[in-house]
């Protein structure tokens, strides 16, 4: 059985569709990455599939249940992590916990040991008593993530749990998610960050509402069809306006570099020196790259779009 | 034999029975204690107590403002007439005419204060409220009076008050009634030698209220009131606080009932609403010297009632307001507002225009206002308040209906 299925799942606000026709399967045990810019109707799916809001079309079943008709049944099997800081600021980090704990049915004994499980691995063990107001971001986030495994979940949702969120602590949280994984929990996360998403076994790119690509990451990869190149220059800007002029292939900008994704490499290399010494600049360097998730995404959302 | 018999079975079964359905009871009881439901309502009202401990500043707002409402209103609201300032103008100047002022000087309902040489002094008095009452005393006043002859005192009074106006001219017409009533008694017995006897003599006597002071009557009313606006307040903001600052959305990611929450988010306001009730009784007590006639534990059981229906009525406007400004305004307009001017507290009910009269049905601060005040002055009890406390629960019970059934576990 699948972790998650959504089948045509849509919600429209009004005459704004925020999600159109969503399918896709997310099996037991996987770190699922829903990625999109803001506004591509990641929080949606997020409430969509946690019962916490109601489509306007289509189904979807989580961990077997309806996320509208079981949805009381389906509360007790997730955690959800909302994308604001959704705990009590008054209340110190053990009672946020306990409070949690408590709404779930978590037994009071016994507790105690998982608790202090989930506070030694988000590192908030030295913080029990202190008030969750007085938190850092990063730690804010290690909290959310405790209180909603507190009743150990299948189905974990993650609604953009690392943004705003230092490096460090980033890498600390997917440490913690790596270790869920292995305890096969079923990891469902949405991130505007590219290099986040990559941690996930597979990805759906998600666009003004609209699923773009669904694969593994390899995969949303390989739909990049030719090959890529960066080029080094002085004038970055200036190269890549008059590569576009001279239409050699789809161009971006990624700070003081340019990638072209041209449809064969050897020539594509050498048009582009053409076009660039015809106009009498510097190549500073031009080479044959990987490309990464930004890249699919910047090729594969309209230009007037991105 | 047959009856020590008989007499075994009937006294063992009852106690096997009364055992079978003891260990029944504790059986369902522990069921209910450790059932879901009473675990997560348990776990909302522990939070609550904390947010409401944590918050040193909103508790005492919530503490201290029933007592500085009871102060300001208790003090400024007396509806009793004494010490009426009072202008004269004494053209007579006479033994006679000093006589009548001397009654309105010494009468604890008027103070003298100007004497006044002229119509234009007497209606300056009157234009700068320093007087609301005038006496005009005519240049032949002490002659008239001293020759037996019908004479007329002026008396002028500020109408823009009208109560008041009229309870000082009511007062005014005493003084100058028992004045005329010696003089002739004095004149008869001159002219007969006997005692003349007044043919009819009132004796009035005012029951529950002996001293007629208005504190009394509105001291109780306004218990009523401003307990009905701090409990709606304390809780207006609740469940709005959780829809703005995101809470919300985590909580209701979680199993959690609207049931559970709801009445969870009572229990503490609850407790404060009624230490709100237990000061307001002791400053009507203390500070303002009204004696409670009726039971106490009355007055706290029904209270209780009518917090519950308050405090659920505040949840109800703040979770459909979901902003913290709109409903503590809301809250503000829906229970302050009928509760002052509709309730019978400030006015009469039976004076009001017909279709209002139908609306103060609609206001439970009216059967509270109405069951304190009975209960205060008069010591009445169920036995005649019983409609009154059956409307105000049926009223508790509405509210928490609604606040329930209102309440959704979904977003947008």
């Amino acid at each position: 059985m699948d972790a998650i299925r959504v089948e045509g799942l849509g919600r429209r606000f009004g005459e704004v569709v925020a999600l159109d026709e969503l399918s896709l399967r997310v099996a037991p045990g996987e770190i699922f990455g829903l990625v999109g810019p803001d506004g591509a109707g990641k929080t949606t799916t997020m409430r969509l599939l946690t019962g916490i809001l109601n489509p306007t079309g289509g189904d979807a079943w989580v961990d077997g249940l309806h996320i509208v008709r079981e949805a009381d049944a389906l509360k007790d099997r997730i955690g959800y992590m909302a994308q604001r800081f959704g705990l009590y600021p008054d209340l110190t980090v053990q009672e946020n916990m306990d409070f949690y704990g408590d709404l779930y049915g978590v037994p009071r004994k016994g507790r105690e040991s998982e608790m202090e499980r989930l506070l030694a691995f988000s590192n908030l063990t030295p913080f029990r008593r202190r008030r969750a107001g007085n938190l850092s971001g990063g730690m804010k986030q290690k909290l959310g993530l405790a209180c909603a495994l507190i009743h150990t979940p299948k189905v974990l949702f993650l609604d953009e749990p690392t943004n705003g969120v230092d490096p460090v602590s980033r890498r600390d949280f997917w440490r913690i998610l790596y270790q869920l994984q292995k305890e096969g929990v079923t990891i469902f996360v949405s991130t505007a960050y590219l290099d986040e998403a990559e941690r996930c076994n597979r990805v759906a790119l998600l666009h003004k509402g609209k699923l773009l690509a669904l694969d593994t990451v390899e995969g949303v990869k390989g739909l990049l069809k030719g090959t890529l190149l960066e080029l080094r220059s002085d004038r970055p800007r200036e190269a890549a306006r008059l590569l576009r002029e001279a239409r050699v292939g789809s161009v971006a900008l990624f700070g003081d570099r340019v990638h072209i994704l041209v449809a064969e490499g050897e020539a594509g290399q050498a048009s582009i020196e053409a076009t660039l010494k015809g106009s009498g600049m510097e190549v500073l360097g031009l080479k044959v790259i990987e490309p990464d998730l930004e890249d699919v995404f910047t090729s594969a959302i309209p230009r007037e779009d991105a | 034999m047959k009856f020590h018999h008989e007499d075994t079975k009937n006294t063992k079964e009852p106690r096997r029975k009364a055992f079978l359905s003891f260990a029944f009871l504790r059986v369902l009881v522990s069921w209910w204690w450790n059932s879901p439901f009473l675990n997560r309502f348990r776990a909302i009202a522990r939070k609550e107590f904390i947010h409401v401990l944590r918050d040193p500043r909103a508790l005492g707002v919530s503490i201290a403002l029933p007592l500085v409402l009871l102060l300001i209103f208790g003090y400024a609201l007396t509806l009793d007439v004494d010490r009426v300032p009072l202008v004269v103008w004494d053209q007579s100047v006479t033994p006679q005419s000093r006589e009548l002022e001397a009654r309105f000087q010494h009468s604890r309902y008027f103070s003298l204060v100007r004497q006044a040489r002229g119509y234009g002094e007497v209606e300056e008095a009157l234009d700068r409220r320093e007087a609301m009452l005038a006496l005009v005393i005519p240049q032949d006043f002490g002659r008239r009076v001293g020759a037996d002859r019908n004479t007329q005192v002026q008396v002028l009074a500020d109408g823009s008050d009208a109560n008041s106006a009229t309870l000082a001219m009511g007062y005014a017409e005493a003084i100058v009634r028992t004045y005329s009533q010696e003089i002739l008694v004095a004149r008869v017995r001159r002219q007969t030698g006997r005692e003349p006897v007044p043919a009819l003599e009132l004796r009035p006597r005012a029951w529950f209220n002996t001293e007629m002071e208005s504190k009394r009557y509105i001291v109780p009313g306004l218990i009523a009131v401003i307990m009905m606006l701090i409990t709606a307040l304390l809780t207006s903001l609740t469940v709005a606080r959780e829809w703005e600052t995101g809470t919300m959305e985590q909580l209701i990611s979680t199993p959690i009932r609207g049931p559970e929450l709801i009445l969870g988010k009572l229990v503490p306001y609850f407790v404060v609403g009624m230490v709100d009730m237990l000061l307001s009784v002791l400053a009507g007590r203390f500070l303002f010297d009204v004696p409670l006639i009726g039971s106490l534990w009355l007055l706290f059981g029904v209270s209780a009632i009518y917090l519950v229906g308050a405090l659920a009525l505040g949840v109800l406007i703040s979770s459909l307001a979901k902003s913290q400004l709109l409903a503590s305004q809301l809250a503000f307009t829906m229970t302050f507002l009928p509760a002052f001017l509709l309730s019978g507290f400030m006015f009469e009910i039976s004076n009001m225009p017909r279709a209002l009269q139908l609306v103060t049905y609609l206001v439970p601060a009216r059967y509270f206002v109405a069951f304190l005040r009975g209960l205060y002055l008069k010591g009445a009890g169920l036995a005649i308040f019983w409609p009154e406390c059956l409307l105000l629960t049926l009223f508790a019970m509405a509210m928490l209906a609604l606040a329930v059934l209102t309440f959704k576990k979904r977003l947008a």
